[in-house]
């Protein structure tokens, strides 16, 4: 094993060569060679996406290995695999079957409502998701090596995705103003180390990569989160519930590429055919469906 | 003041742009065909997912005017993914990409993340050079006229071809200059020769 904190900054780093890329959800090896044909930079390894979790109901866990090894099979690019937020067993499953990355990931049921995982324990890298600054920073010191805005994964709708981003932007700069003297304060109401608010303070952003997730269904949609700041999007429902995956996904890629040139993304909008139906902020309540966020914070 | 253009359609081009700029170049990003219009000396094609950028460089209209500006004595230096795409073969049966450095390279050649590591090694005669290895590729066999630059566990994962560069290794990750700046003193070799 090598020395640890080298291999954090190498899971770090791991995490730089994402940039500009889009993850996408997949089931089968069928749709991650889909997944890659049409520019994805790495797929995420899951028996069931977000949309049909939020309709099956129940304990959503980590999926099976043999499933996750189908996919490693499959494709070339990097594979993630969600293990439920607390459950470091899952997560030491996931790293013998030497997955690129793990999610420590809300989409699951959480396994404890207390405790993240401690991720400075494993060599293998964890992206976890964050809705403002200071969950990124607590998930940060407990070993993340990239964030994702967690978004309302499963819904096809934006909304969520859009005011994460802006809430982590907003305590970024916030705390990049701020008077030296004023960072302790600052860390302590964040509940997040001295070190990390430092870091922030001084550099003006994350101290790892941070991705756009959850709700993102259209090439504006990654277009918006990546005009907002992210360094790249996860997209999950959005692509395999959609009507024509492959060129939805290689519309997105190329959104995402392109993000400021309205012509592009024009030309790659257009006839896409239909985009999930989704499910809006409000029905989720009035249907009686989970919000994902706010689990793990 | 050299000017380098950056591949910018995926993948860790900030990182390059940060050195070469701290180096005094000028640095552009390359997003699409439009931006190869721009006048430049020098063309960095950076680490990320060689699938995903060799598609892009293709659906994006850039395939054949990269190549061609390579082909003309552009200086290029190619990381990692970069590597892959100036490689004429890729062995695990990938179709090539812009395939104008006659080299093999093997992907993922040390396995997937848990084999990523951090060495030290020589590049050409520079010693103690950090290498930083991320999903790396090597390069398996080598055409006429391909210099040798680093060895590392038996695998070559560095060479240059006259105006061609490329590292297996992250030189723009670790801090140390020297392969950057080796790469700009090709860049303004040219352009001595060049009389400009």
């Amino acid at each position: 094993m090598m020395e640890s904190n080298r291999r954090y900054g190498l899971n770090k780093e791991l995490a730089q060569m994402l940039k500009g890329g889009v993850i996408m959800d997949v089931t089968t090896p069928e749709q991650a060679g889909i997944a890659e044909d049409a520019g994805a930079c790495a797929v995420m390894a899951l028996e069931r996406i977000p949309a049909d979790i939020r309709a099956a109901g129940g304990v959503s866990r980590m999926s099976d290995p043999g499933m996750i090894r189908g996919i490693q099979d499959a494709v070339s690019i990097p594979v993630m695999a969600k293990c439920r937020i607390g459950h470091f067993v899952e997560a030491q499953i996931l790293q013998a079957i030497d997955i690129d990355y793990i999610d420590e990931s809300e989409v699951l049921s959480p396994a404890d409502d207390v405790h993240h995982i401690d991720k400075t324990a494993f060599d293998v890298p964890f992206v976890c998701g964050a809705r403002d600054l200071g969950e990124a920073l607590r998930r940060v010191a407990e070993g993340a090596s990239m964030i994702r805005t967690k978004g309302e994964p499963g819904t096809g709708d934006v909304i969520q995705a859009v005011s994460h981003m802006r809430a982590l932007n907003a305590g970024i700069s916030g705390l990049r103003s701020v008077r030296d003297d004023e960072v302790y304060e600052y860390a302590k109401d964040l509940r997040v180390p001295l070190d990390l608010a430092v870091y922030v303070h001084e550099n003006g952003r994350l101290p790892v990569v941070n991705f756009a997730a959850g709700g993102i269904a259209t090439p504006a949609d990654a277009a918006l989160m990546m005009q907002l700041g992210a360094d790249g999007v996860f997209v999950g429902s959005g692509i395999f519930k959609s009507g024509d995956p492959a060129r939805r996904a290689e519309a997105i890629v190329t959104a995402v590429s392109n993000y400021d040139d309205a012509s592009i993304l024009a030309e790659v909008s257009t006839g896409l055919g239909e985009a999930m139906v989704g499910i809006n902020r409000d029905e989720i309540e009035s249907i009686g469906n989970i919000r994902m966020a706010e689990r793990g914070q | 003041m050299a000017t380098i253009g950056i591949l910018a359609v995926q993948g860790a081009f900030r990182e390059h742009a940060d050195v070469l700029r701290s180096l005094g170049s000028d640095c552009f990003e390359i997003r699409n065909a439009r931006d190869l219009g721009r006048p430049m000396d020098g063309l960095v094609l950076p680490g990320g997912e060689s699938t995903v950028q060799g598609k892009l460089i293709t659906d994006l209209g850039m395939g054949d005017a990269l190549r061609s500006m390579i082909r003309d004595g552009l200086p290029v230096f190619g990381t990692c993914a970069g590597m892959i795409l100036l490689a004429e073969r890729i062995d695990d049966g990938h179709v090539a990409h812009l395939a104008t450095m006659p080299i093999a390279v093997r992907r993922n050649a040390y396995g997937r993340q848990l084999g990523s590591f951090s060495a030290t090694g020589s590049f050409g005669p520079l010693d103690g050079v950090p290498l930083e290895f991320i999903r790396a590729p090597v390069i398996e066999s080598v055409g006429d006229g391909v210099h040798v630059l680093t060895e590392h566990g038996g695998h070559t994962v560095a060479a240059r071809y006259g105006n061609q560069l490329v590292t297996s290794f992250h030189p723009e990750l670790t801090g140390d200059t020297r392969v950057h700046r080796y790469f700009l003193d090709m860049v303004s070799g040219r352009r001595t020769a060049a009389g400009n």
